[in-house]
């Protein structure tokens, strides 16, 4: 058994056969391979969409669910250290799934517990189940991870899922065309790595129908208010980019918008109805993915 | 031999910790933990010194340090040296090498990195000893030293 904390963990042939074991959730999603077992979903932040398909996914494969669903409600805010909560939990579930505001949480509960730890998003740093729901419907989509031109657009700076996304695509060849304002720029740390790990990228201000009309995969981010400490800093970028449906009249067939969801203005609700939306199944195939993980990580046929 | 030259006396064994930059004494006191040291400990600071203008020194004698003790220094003092004394004579010197793991020494500057926020020691990857680069194991940011 082994824990799930960071997508840079996983190497191209593991990334590859949890996929497949996600294909194969969605064929027949109601196994009941987990009997007998429970899951701990333990949200030290509230996060009602990641812990809902978390639980499903756990209901699906027959597991029952302890856990809470903010801090509140938990020892923590009678001052337990995590080690003692991650300690009182694993006495009783044969999982973890775990959420919390503070950055290497996961790290560190992956570290101390003897059962397995699924991140599922740690403050600012990892949130690998939605990489791996990003990963299935990029394949899902497009037939290949192979070779895409793939646009990521909004919040570069602190948007955790798309450093994660180049991470997780470095074994596939993209083409990265980055869109930001320059205050949410992609910081140089992940450009380094896209250099170190040889992936091309452009980099731009304007989202112009040219840009789309050039790309396999358009990725909108919303820009989080919980990640700014300067609150004006945020209302001068917060609707710098709007995607609208008559920006998507001359673009390849292929094309596909993707949202880690929720969205806030920067997709318009008239793109809803094109054929090029895909957010709402995007965050369905989060539940197949999320059933393949939960099996990997306790070594169960998926 | 001159008059000033005496002004911290010889050690027969032990070890001579020396071109300590003066404001760093007592924190390498800390480091190596010689508040609680039982046998003798010569501590000289604010001396004279070619090299850095005005140096620290410190002497304990008997005592020889392990390289993971020697390796706390890397952060703070990295360009120390160890005179290894037996029998008067200098027989050793050791400088400090940055080793690849830093358990306990470093605080990650993250104020929401867990290693902040629980009873636990900080844990660095050393990712560049060049550069001096060092990366949280937990919160993954990076750090400069």
């Amino acid at each position: 058994m082994h824990s799930l904390v960071t997508i840079a963990d996983l190497s191209k042939e593991k990334l590859l056969s949890l996929l497949a074991s996600a294909a194969r959730f969605e064929a027949e999603p109601n196994r009941k391979t987990l009997d007998g077992r429970v899951v701990a979903t333990l949200f030290f932040e509230p996060s009602t969409r990641t812990r809902l398909s978390f639980e499903t996914a756990a209901n699906r494969l027959g597991a029952r669910v302890i856990g809470f669903s903010d801090a509140a409600t938990s020892s923590s805010s009678k001052g337990e250290s995590l080690k003692d909560t991650i300690m009182m939990v694993s006495n009783y579930a044969d999982l973890i799934v775990m959420r919390h505001h503070l950055e290497g949480a996961a790290r560190y509960a992956s570290e101390v517990s003897p059962v397995p730890i699924i991140n599922a998003g740690d403050g600012a740093n990892q949130h690998p189940s939605q990489t791996m729901l990003d990963l299935y419907s990029i394949l899902k989509t497009q037939g290949t991870l192979e070779g895409l031109d793939i646009c990521l657009v909004g919040d570069l700076k602190y948007g955790r899922t798309v450093h994660s996304l180049i991470m997780a695509m470095r074994h596939f060849h993209p083409l990265f065309h980055f869109v930001a304002p320059t205050e949410l720029a992609m910081p140089a740390e992940y450009k380094l790595y896209c250099h170190e790990h040889g992936i091309d990228y452009t980099e731009h201000t304007a989202l112009d129908e040219e840009l789309i009309t050039g790309t396999d995969i358009l990725y909108m981010t919303r820009v989080q208010r919980e990640r700014f400490t300067d609150l004006m800093e945020y209302e001068r970028v917060k609707n710098v980019y709007v995607l609208r449906a008559d920006m998507l009249r001359h673009t390849r067939p292929n094309l596909r918008i993707l949202h880690p969801l929720p969205r806030v203005g920067e997709i318009a609700y008239d793109v809803d109805n094109c054929p090029q939306a895909y957010y709402f199944q995007q965050a369905k195939n989060g539940l197949f993915v999320r059933q393949a993980l939960i099996c990997d990580c306790l070594e169960i046929e998926g | 031999m001159k008059k000033e030259e005496l002004l911290v006396a010889a050690l027969e064994n032990g070890t001579v910790i020396d071109h300590i930059p003066s404001e760093l004494v007592f924190k390498i006191v800390d480091l190596l933990d010689l508040q609680h040291e039982k046998r003798s400990v010569t501590i000289g600071y604010n001396l004279e010194s070619e090299k850095i203008g005005r140096k620290g020194i410190i002497k304990v004698a008997d005592r020889f340090f392990s390289d993971e003790e020697i390796s706390r220094l890397s952060v703070t003092a990295p360009n120390v040296v160890l005179n290894i004394i037996r029998n008067y004579e200098v027989v050793e010197k050791k400088t400090v090498v940055i080793p690849d793991e830093l358990h306990g020494i470093v605080r990650c500057p993250n104020p929401k990195c867990i290693s902040n926020n629980e009873p636990m020691a900080s844990f660095f990857h050393v990712i560049d000893k060049g550069e001096r680069l060092l990366k949280c194991h937990y919160c993954e940011k990076e750090l400069n030293v």
